[in-house]
């Protein structure tokens, strides 16, 4: 058994098929990277592993419980944190307060009115660790609403991480951002990858971003699977090339 | 105390410093009631802000609250036993029970339909008040009834006769009250509302259940203001139904908006310019509303993080 098993879903939307039998396994600390054309149906599939839409067909199980009526709030609480492709940060706190208000709710705080005084070190001590670890220590008294798109992400990447989760879902995480910005988030996901050895699955549109991360990519296109493979195997693969890479070059 | 920072509690010191000696000194500009009458408003205000500024959620029903902590506070003295103190507890607890039923009905609306919903549930009560004449004394409002000295024991307040002492006693009530929103929301209860103001999104997928933390919010907003109407009757030794007018939860809403929402004190300086200007105004024209109106216009236009939201720019620059 896989720690992630999708089999066989699809979605519908009236006569629309947006995701046709598409199957994958993810194993435990590996990074995927789901990728394919306009119109290939990647933002459907993540929402289907997300919870934000319903399956029309099939089943998906993390670690073996099935996730069918798990609403996408309950999914985080099983572990599943994710970003959004449009930064989701709270812009009028500090990154510091940013980090530290999940670092709280994984502490199981979020219903305490006070701060138990044996919390507070710890707490104090897993903020600045995320912080540093984002490499976000330098500008952690900023308004995060006044960050570069390149320190919002990872503010908000660090943000899922500091709940812990047991798999991280990365919806196109360097969507919109030039090549300086695109290659330090790159960097950072490398670096909790290696680092906390964390299960992750990414949709992505810049394929430099995605051959240079991924363990194992897999390629959509119209809703259909059209290859799995390592990085290199979807590079020689004639089929991902005609219907993607040489549409593009 | 660690880490006291002047700068940060200058404000604090500030506030404390003028209410704590306003008998003092507001004799040059107005009087000891108008005082009590702000303290207390202030508090339901505040009450206001910490769901409106503090959780995000705009509320345009609070009078009803506001109401059944009036009428619960009056109805109590003038039926059950002649206690300030019971009128107080009952009129609180009135308004928070009615908040703990109607929050689940409406947690899941956001926006305009939430104020819209909670304008429709005062209304209620608006009618109820209005037209239950035999228990609430109707139109005419509730009368025969007065707020009634507290004896501690060691002492007796004087609070029916002494207005001084009655505006100690409501700012003891007031400083208890903000005290504990400011301790809340400085807790990672109060974080995670504020979370959920930034961004609803983004704090549902951090795993937090956002309906159930707006409720908790909503009850402890609504159980404040029910507080700040007992206040408000006791001060009056009357209450009619426009208590729960929904133009009474739009002043709550303006005093908010005038001092500042994002500001702890915001409401309070709100409160007081709202009230002294209508004090002062209403006594020289009748048309005081449209000036009233006119400084909002001008605060949201030229200021539109309130008063104290523009004291703190120029502070930062």
């Amino acid at each position: 058994m896989s720690f992630l098993e999708i089999d066989n879903v699809s979605k519908h939307f009236g006569s629309l098929v947006a995701v046709d039998g598409v199957s994958m396994k993810v194993e435990k600390g590996e990074l995927r990277a789901v990728i394919g054309p306009n119109g290939a149906g990647k933002p459907t599939f993540f929402n289907l592993i997300t919870g934000m839409l319903s399956l029309t067909k099939g089943r998906i199980t993390l670690e073996g419980q099935d996730l069918a009526g798990v609403d996408p709030s309950q999914r985080v609480g099983l572990g599943m944190a994710r970003t959004f492709q449009i930064t989701e940060i709270f812009p009028d706190l500090t990154v510091r307060e940013n980090i530290r208000i999940p670092v709280e709710i994984q502490a199981g705080l979020s219903m305490s009115p006070f701060m138990p005084k044996a919390m507070r070190a710890p707490i104090s001590a897993r903020v600045d660790e995320l912080l540093e670890a984002g490499g976000l220590t330098r500008i952690a008294n900023r308004l995060a609403g006044e960050l570069s798109h390149g320190d919002q992400r990872a503010t908000e990447i660090m943000m899922s991480i500091a709940l812990k989760p047991r798999l991280l879902l990365l919806d196109e995480p360097t969507a919109g951002m030039g090549d300086d910005e695109t290659y330090a988030v790159a960097r950072l996901i490398r670096r909790i990858h290696k680092d906390q050895g964390l299960t992750i699955v990414l949709i992505e549109h810049d394929m430099r971003v995605v051959f240079n991360l991924a363990d194992r990519i897999t390629v959509l296109a119209e809703g259909r699977p059209l290859a799995e493979g390592t990085p290199q195997d979807i590079t020689e693969n004639a089929t991902v090339q005609a219907a993607y890479l040489g549409g593009e070059a | 105390m660690e880490n006291f920072d002047i700068r940060k509690q200058g404000p604090n010191l500030i506030v404390w410093a003028l209410l704590l000696t306003l008998p003092l000194w507001i004799n040059y500009v107005s009087y000891t009631q108008l005082g009590t009458q702000i303290v207390a408003m202030a508090l339901g205000a505040m009450a206001l802000n910490f769901l409106l500024g503090y959780t995000g959620v705009l509320s345009f029903g609070h009078a009803a609250y506001f109401g059944l902590g009036a009428y619960g506070a009056g109805m109590t003295i003038r039926y059950l036993m002649p206690s300030t103190g019971a009128g107080i507890i009952v009129g609180t607890l009135a308004g928070m029970l009615a908040a703990m039923l109607i929050g689940p009905l409406i947690v899941r609306l956001r926006g305009v339909y939430f104020a819209m919903v909670t304008i429709a549930f005062g209304q209620v009560f608006y009618f109820i008040a209005f037209r239950w004449n035999g228990v609430t004394g109707g139109d005419d409002g509730l009368t025969n009834w007065k707020r009634m000295p507290i004896d501690l024991g060691f002492t007796t307040l004087h609070i029916e006769s002494q207005a001084t002492t009655f505006y100690y006693f409501v700012l003891a009530v007031f400083a208890i009250s903000v005290g504990i929103m400011a301790f809340l929301l400085r807790s990672p209860f109060g974080r995670t509302l504020i979370a959920i103001r930034e961004n609803e999104r983004r704090t549902r997928f951090l795993g937090i259940n956002v309906n159930r933390h707006i409720w908790i919010s909503w009850v402890i907003s609504c159980t404040f203001m029910a507080l700040a109407g007992s206040l408000n009757a006791l001060l009056n030794n009357f209450v009619d139904p426009r208590a729960f007018f929904w133009r009474q939860s739009g002043v709550f809403v303006i005093m908010c908006v005038m001092g500042g929402m994002r500001s702890f004190w915001g409401p309070l300086v709100g409160a007081a310019i709202f009230i002294w200007l209508q004090d002062e105004l209403s006594s020289m024209t009748a048309n005081w509303q449209s000036f009233v109106g006119l400084v909002f216009v001008v605060v949201v236009l030229f200021f539109p993080r309130g008063v104290l939201g523009i004291l703190r720019r120029k502070a930062t620059e």
